[in-house]
């Protein structure tokens, strides 16, 4: 479903992000990108849902070569696509409900259908019974399953998760991966760009280790790091 | 487009004028004011123009005959001017009926011309009255060439003065007017720009949750339309009261002034301001995302 061929991304700042990087992740794959801080992981995600282009090589994503996708399809192609962030980028103005009602508002849904989908959703993440409290009322765990709501709602065919465990404590980052993985189980793609390295091992889940914009390994089953 | 996303871009747009409020009622200010002064300059134009052409049509034709002309002359004279084809009438004024109208003109000020009647300086004069405004000029030059005219006088130089005043004011106020409305134009431009920049973190949510550009900036485009929008309804509301209380006030002190009161002229002036004011709050804001909201 996903496939980088050569792909090179040099920032207009000279930065090499990414340095001919050739990956291919079929679908309802459960993918970890590991690696430090500036090993190309958000350039990664970030040519998937063309906030980014890239300046050599080729992505294709659900059948259609990204270089074809023209400006005015990118919102249709972030459709397709949930972002989970660490930081949440909840609205802190609008309701639980809203804010999961945002992401279907945006693509013109209907009320009727809004009121139908958002509820099924809030009870997949267990947070029917805050659907009227605002984000800054809720734990960390409950604003990132806000988030993951908010993230599924479109029915999308990949979800790209950014460290989302980042900002919660180990009992919430559990409850989220089960999650993940309940929502991954359902057929959804994920790939989650995370440092959190004893998740990682535990999941074994294939890993993409990325370090200096290079692929230097890729396992299924793996691990965070092969070192001690 | 959904009847729930129309409301959505409404709700968005008014929220945003409410919150900058301060920044909303000065763009609405600029507005109203530069369509106020577009708007009474208009008037104005139209109703010199209206005042001229009434003027034109009352043009009458004064024609002074040299003092020693004798009356058999005269009468030659009547009837030669009778006979031309854009002649509509021809009176004769004697020096004696001259002065006692111009003495019934000065009202209370008629001592001033006291004991003339012996040695009356005014001249006999034909007064004569055309078809049409513009066989004046001509049949004035005609008139000129006869011998026994001393001279020959129309009003052509007031309708020209009257015309140039109108051309003046249009002038100043297109070019305030002009002035003002970039002024407004930029104003809204901040203003949107600002309301961009407030929900800069809600914009960028709104584009990975796969929102389309238009869906963006429809309620930006929407707050720039509705502040043009008010600021113009102010403006009309202005000039449309204010120009009809001035109105019964003028016929009830210059019952002769012949100002434009047909209602629908105006009405069609005010709608004009009304969409000028929309297209100013557009423009604004189209400045404004060009700039912000790239794609």
């Amino acid at each position: 479903m996903i496939q980088f061929n050569n792909v090179t991304k040099i920032y207009a700042n000279g930065i090499k992000a990414l340095n001919d990087i050739t990956l291919r992740i079929r679908k309802g794959e459960f993918v970890f990108l590991v690696g430090p801080s500036g090993a190309g992981k958000s350039t990664l995600t970030k040519l998937l849902y063309r906030e980014e282009t890239p300046t050599r090589g080729q992505i294709i994503f659900d059948g259609k070569s990204l270089a074809r996708v023209r400006p005015r399809e990118v919102p249709y192609l972030r459709r397709k696509i949930g972002m989970v962030f660490q930081d949440f980028r909840l609205l802190p103005q609008k309701t639980v409900f809203e804010n999961v009602a945002f992401a279907l508002e945006v693509t013109g849904a209907s009320n009727r259908e809004i009121k139908k989908v958002v509820p099924v959703v809030l009870n997949l993440v267990s947070l029917m019974e805050k659907a009227e409290s605002f984000p800054n009322y809720l734990s960390g765990g409950e604003q990132q399953r806000v988030c993951i709501a908010r993230a599924i709602v479109n029915n999308p065919v990949l979800i790209i998760a950014d460290e989302p465990t980042g900002n919660l404590d180990p009992d919430t980052s559990w409850d989220l991966m089960n999650l993940l993985l309940d929502i991954n189980r359902r057929g959804t793609t994920i790939i989650m760009a995370t440092h959190a390295w004893d998740i990682v091992d535990a999941m074994k889940k294939r890993v993409v280790a990325l370090e200096r914009g290079k692929i230097i390994r890729d396992e299924i089953k793996g691990v965070y790091s092969h070192e001690a | 487009m959904r009847l729930s996303t129309v409301r959505y871009y409404f709700r968005e747009a008014f929220q945003s004028v409410w919150r900058n409020s301060w920044l909303s009622i000065a763009s609405m200010g600029v507005v109203a004011v530069s369509l106020l002064i577009l708007g009474s300059s208009l008037l104005l134009v139209v109703n010199a123009n209206r005042i001229a052409q009434g003027l034109e049509s009352s043009v009458e034709i004064s024609v002074f005959i040299k003092d020693e002309t004798i009356p058999d002359h005269v009468r030659n004279i009547k009837s030669e001017i009778e006979a031309r084809p854009e002649v509509a009438g021809v009176e004769y004024v004697p020096k004696e009926q001259a002065l006692k109208e111009m003495m019934a003109n000065l009202g209370n000020d008629r001592d001033i011309l006291a004991g003339l009647e012996e040695k009356n300086p005014l001249p006999d004069a034909f007064r004569i009255k055309t078809y049409t405004v513009d066989q004046v000029t001509p049949l004035a030059a005609w008139l000129e060439s006869i011998a026994m005219v001393d001279q020959v006088r129309y009003g052509q130089g007031v309708v020209e003065k009257l015309l140039a005043v109108s051309r003046w004011v249009r002038t100043a106020g297109a070019v305030a007017m002009a002035l003002l409305g970039i002024a407004a134009v930029f104003l809204i431009a901040t203003t949107i720009r600002l309301s961009v920049f407030a929900r800069r973190k809600e914009i960028g949510i709104m584009k990975f949750l796969g929102a389309t550009n238009w869906f963006v900036r429809f309620p930006f485009l929407l707050e720039g339309m509705i502040l043009g929008l008010a600021g113009s309804f102010v403006a009309v509301m202005v000039i449309y009261f204010g120009y009809f209380s001035l109105i019964s006030n003028i016929n009830l002190s210059l019952p002769f002034m012949q100002l434009v009161t047909e209602r629908n002229l105006i009405i069609t002036l005010m709608e004009g301001l009304l969409v000028l004011g929309l297209a100013i709050g557009a423009t604004g804001s189209m400045i404004s995302m060009r700039r912000f909201l790239k794609a």
